[in-house]
């Protein structure tokens, strides 16, 4: 383990003088530094900063939501003023409800769980960790963000259109996506513009991911080998890859959509339908078409938003657990499958849609399969901190949270796996359980550790321990008392996207629903702290060492934050994988990736 | 605060199976296929049940235990290193995989890949933005043409039938509400006429989209006599929280007089 050997043959490719190539100076005028910047950290948390935003939006939403699901009847203060036509004197219209919703969802998953672990924390690490001065295109890179955060205010100003935003969920299925203002409020401008931004999200990721693949393969230091490449930088690549094909579907599967509603085409859109007692112009398109190619690219987006996590957790388990980790290239091995396997399980989203039920048992048995992998996965880490000396620092518990949360949320994934199952659970509150587990509260995991892990070296501050643990235990407990009801109500029936429960057998489950408003409220509220957190550190934290969690990859070899080019003009030479810790002794007990020799 | 998080991270996994198993979160079941559903279903739960138990309270127990006491202990590697935890998460998450397809492939195929019984009572069910209406053949046995083009909302014309040109189509019974007589195999054509929605009835243990374009089969038998909510479960608008039905289960004879009266209010 603590062996030195020389770099790594083969990798000439990537030496310091070609780094020096690609050196830009550092910018000049506060522009060029803050905003239009194309260095990867400032794009980096110039994604994180939009995440922020973005999550700050999504959860206000789902605030909205769990509130009118408790007390359908209560006005919310301001809420009237604020949305006239959705929430007249404050009290959720049905279809604002729905607006809520599909905003909600679509928020949270293409610019929270995509931006923030993927694009934000990728972008400001995946360079560093592999020893480049830059991501390999940092104009395109800017380009991406820019691209993304004009996806954003385009989804954010449909909230303002007249008839409000699109109401047909983050899925859009067709026809009511594709049909326009027949179909209902939120189907007209609003819908188009939910389009358009998915579109030019897809344009922002396909580039971001290029730039990821680009910089992984081509631009790593000297010695730093595949396999000496930290697990967040290999989950970032793998991520980038199933990103690259997720979006290349999604992208002209939107504009498709978009032709079926402003130039008359009919691709998801069959003939004779009947809206609102108007045969609609159109034939022979498909509602199943969109079905399929929203979840080929739907199912890899879990996996997309959830693989950064185990990159983020896998680093940084071994750091606070002060040994290796388990089996590194098991680990990587996982990641490669659990990659290829996303691809091959998009039906499972489709059991009850009219397709052919044959195929749902073809798509059941990779869906089940995908388990092994990932419970795999689960056990390195369980076996990580089997003998381990655990420092219980804010990312160790966090990281700790995600193991248990990934968990809750990847079992009931044995449920709704089963055609025979998912028959009776499937749109129920089950599967809200089961996404929100796996891929949002996993994923929120993943994020928050990153965040109290990288800070110090994001902003050169580090962040008060003592209310990220208030925020760890908080919304350790919280989640769990929101999410983990939602399982015993898809047991019973209870229906999702319903924005009041009216049926005779679902009124009983109303009281269940007012717990776990009660709880998202306050688990919601717990978020302030976090927030309170971030913002004192970015302004008066106190200063960070350069390793201040005796740390081995390379981004803690250089200064906190690091300079422009990230390593002074000094590209660093890497003799060491990022997994060794648990040295006996009372000296160190780690090795630095860049240190040379023997410890 | 290894602690901590051991008893905070019991307490979650022991409270929240406890409620899994206390109480029967499952209405009851009235169709002739549920009750391997439901065995289905509770088969997975016991061995998800378990391994959600196994690995929280692995992760309690281990956290409990390997706190940095700095007191100069080397780390331990996890007994055996990684291999046997490999081979035993093959070994025993494929086993369980294997079991679960074979299992449950056949509860699936026996409802959604098998044809209806020849004897079914077959209803034709058009759902749209927010209701649900069921067709019966009435007496000639056969059912009018469906067109497109002359549904009528004003007029109750849910099926666009012409009853003037088409004999087939004059005795047809549409109501807002599906009766179905108990033990007697029910086949359902499905077609929406809008959007997408679904036919859900949890009682019944079954669930199907209606899928625009498409007229798709769905059969099943009641063995109870009752009335429960037929709920649509696909996204379809505004009033999607409000699109419903009953399904009303009856003797054969409750249904034959219930058939009659229905043909004679058309």
């Amino acid at each position: 383990m603590s062996r030195a050997s020389e770099p790594a043959a083969g990798h000439e490719r990537a030496t310091a003088a070609k780094i020096g190539e690609l050196k830009h100076a550092p910018p000049q005028t506060f522009l060029r530094k803050h905003v239009f910047s194309v260095d990867h950290k400032v794009i980096g948390k110039q994604y994180l900063d939009l995440a922020l935003v973005a999550v700050g939006t999504g959860m206000v939403l789902s605030w909205l939501m769990r509130f009118h699901l408790a007390w359908p009847e209560t006005p919310i203060a301001g809420l009237g003023k604020l949305a006239p036509n959705g929430a007249a004197g404050g009290v959720i219209t049905p279809e604002y409800y729905l607006q809520l919703m599909t905003m909600h969802g679509t928020i949270m998953v293409f610019f929270v769980l995509t931006t923030a672990p993927f694009a934000g924390f990728g972008n400001y690490f995946l360079p560093i960790q592999v020893g480049a001065e830059d991501m390999a295109f940092p104009r395109i890179n800017m380009m991406s963000f820019w691209v993304t955060l004009v996806a954003f205010l385009v989804l954010v100003a449909s909230l303002f259109v007249a008839e409000g935003p699109a109401l047909s969920g983050w899925t859009a299925y067709a026809p009511l996506s594709a049909v326009g203002k027949d179909a209902g409020p939120g189907q007209g401008l609003g819908q188009t513009l939910w389009a358009v931004s998915i579109t030019l999200f897809c344009v922002a990721q396909l580039l971001g991911s290029l730039n990821f693949i680009t910089t992984t393969l081509d631009l790593r230091t000297k010695g730093m080998s595949l396999v000496r490449m930290p697990f967040s930088t290999w989950a970032w690549f793998i991520t980038s890859v199933i990103g690259l094909i997720a979006f290349a579907v999604l992208m002209p599967a939107c504009i498709l959509l978009i032709l079926d509603r402003v130039a008359g085409t009919s691709f998801f859109i069959p003939a004779g339908l009947v809206i609102s007692d108007r045969l609609q112009p159109h034939a022979g398109g498909s509602p199943l078409l969109w079905q399929h190619l929203f979840w080929f690219f739907g199912h890899p987006e879990v996996y997309i938003a959830i693989l950064p996590g185990f990159g983020i957790v896998s680093h940084i388990l071994p750091v606070f657990a002060r040994k290796p980790l388990l089996g590194p290239r098991v680990l990587i091995g996982c990641l490669i499958s659990i990659a290829f396997l996303s691809y091959t399980v998009w039906g499972h989203h489709m059991f009850l849609s009219g397709m052919n039920p044959f195929s749902a048992t073809l798509f059941s048995v990779p869906t089940l399969v995908i388990t092994i992998p990932a419970t795999i996965v689960t056990l390195l880490w369980i076996g990580t901190i089997y003998g381990a000396k655990l420092r219980f620092t804010t990312p160790a518990l966090f990281c700790l949270g995600f193991v248990s949360v990934f968990v809750s949320g990847g079992i009931s994934g044995f449920f709704l796996a089963q055609p025979s199952i998912d028959t009776y659970l499937h749109a129920t509150y089950f599967v809200v359980a089961h996404f929100h587990f796996v891929m949002g509260v996993a994923a929120m995991f993943g994020i928050f550790a990153a965040t109290y892990f990288w800070a110090p070296k994001m902003f050169g501050r580090m962040m008060n321990e003592t209310l990220g643990k208030w925020h760890f235990w908080l919304t350790f407990i919280g989640v769990y008392c929101v999410f983990m009801p939602m399982h015993y109500l898809g047991l019973a029936g209870n229906v999702r996207r319903y924005s009041a429960f009216t049926d005779d057998y679902l009124k009983p489950m109303i009281p269940l629903h007012r717990f776990i408003t009660i709880a998202a409220l306050f688990t919601g509220a717990a978020q302030l702290i976090f927030l309170y957190n971030l913002i004192r550190t970015r302004l008066w934290g106190p200063r960070a060492p350069d390793n201040p969690w005796e740390a081995t990859s390379l981004e803690w070899s250089t200064t906190s934050p690091p300079p422009h080019d990230n390593f002074g003009g000094h590209p660093p030479v890497v003799y060491h994988g990022p997994n060794e810790y648990g040295g006996p002794g009372a000296g160190t007990d780690y090795v630095m990736q860049a240190s040379p020799g023997e410890r | 605060m290894g602690k901590l998080f051991a008893v905070v991270l019991t307490v979650i996994t022991l409270v929240s199976t406890a409620i899994f198993v206390a109480h029967t979160w499952l209405p009851v079941d009235i169709s002739a296929h549920g009750h391997a559903i439901d065995h289905q279903l509770s088969e997975t739960m016991t061995s998800a049940g378990v391994l959600f138990v196994v690995s929280q309270l692995a992760l309690a127990l281990f956290a409990w235990q390997y706190g940095d006491r700095k007191d100069g202990r080397a780390v331990k590697t996890f007994p055996g290193g990684v291999t046997p935890m490999v081979v035993l998460a093959v070994v025993l998450v494929g086993a369980e995989v294997l079991a679960l397809t074979f299992v449950g492939s056949k509860v699936w195929a026996g409802i959604y890949q098998s044809p209806a019984d020849p004897n079914s009572l077959q209803v034709d069910v058009q759902a749209e933005q927010f209701a649900f209406y069921f067709r019966y053949a009435g007496a000639d046995g056969r059912f009018g043409a469906v067109h497109l083009e002359r549904i009528d909302e004003g007029s109750g014309n849910f099926f666009g039938l012409d009853p003037a040109n088409d004999s087939s189509a004059r005795d047809d019974i549409v109501v807002p509400s599906l009766a179905v007589p108990v033990n007697r195999p029910v086949l359902l054509t499905m077609r929406a006429k809008d959007v997408n929605h679904a036919f859900y009835v949890p009682e019944l243990r079954i669930q199907q989209d209606f899928v625009p374009g498409l007229v798709i089969p769905l059969h099943f038998t009641a063995t109870q006599i009752g009335k429960h909510e037929i709920v649509c479960t696909q996204l379809c608008g505004l009033g999607h929280y409000n699109m419903r039905a009953y399904v009303e289960v009856m003797s054969q004879d409750q249904f034959d007089q219930w058939l009659k009266e229905k043909a004679a209010e058309q």
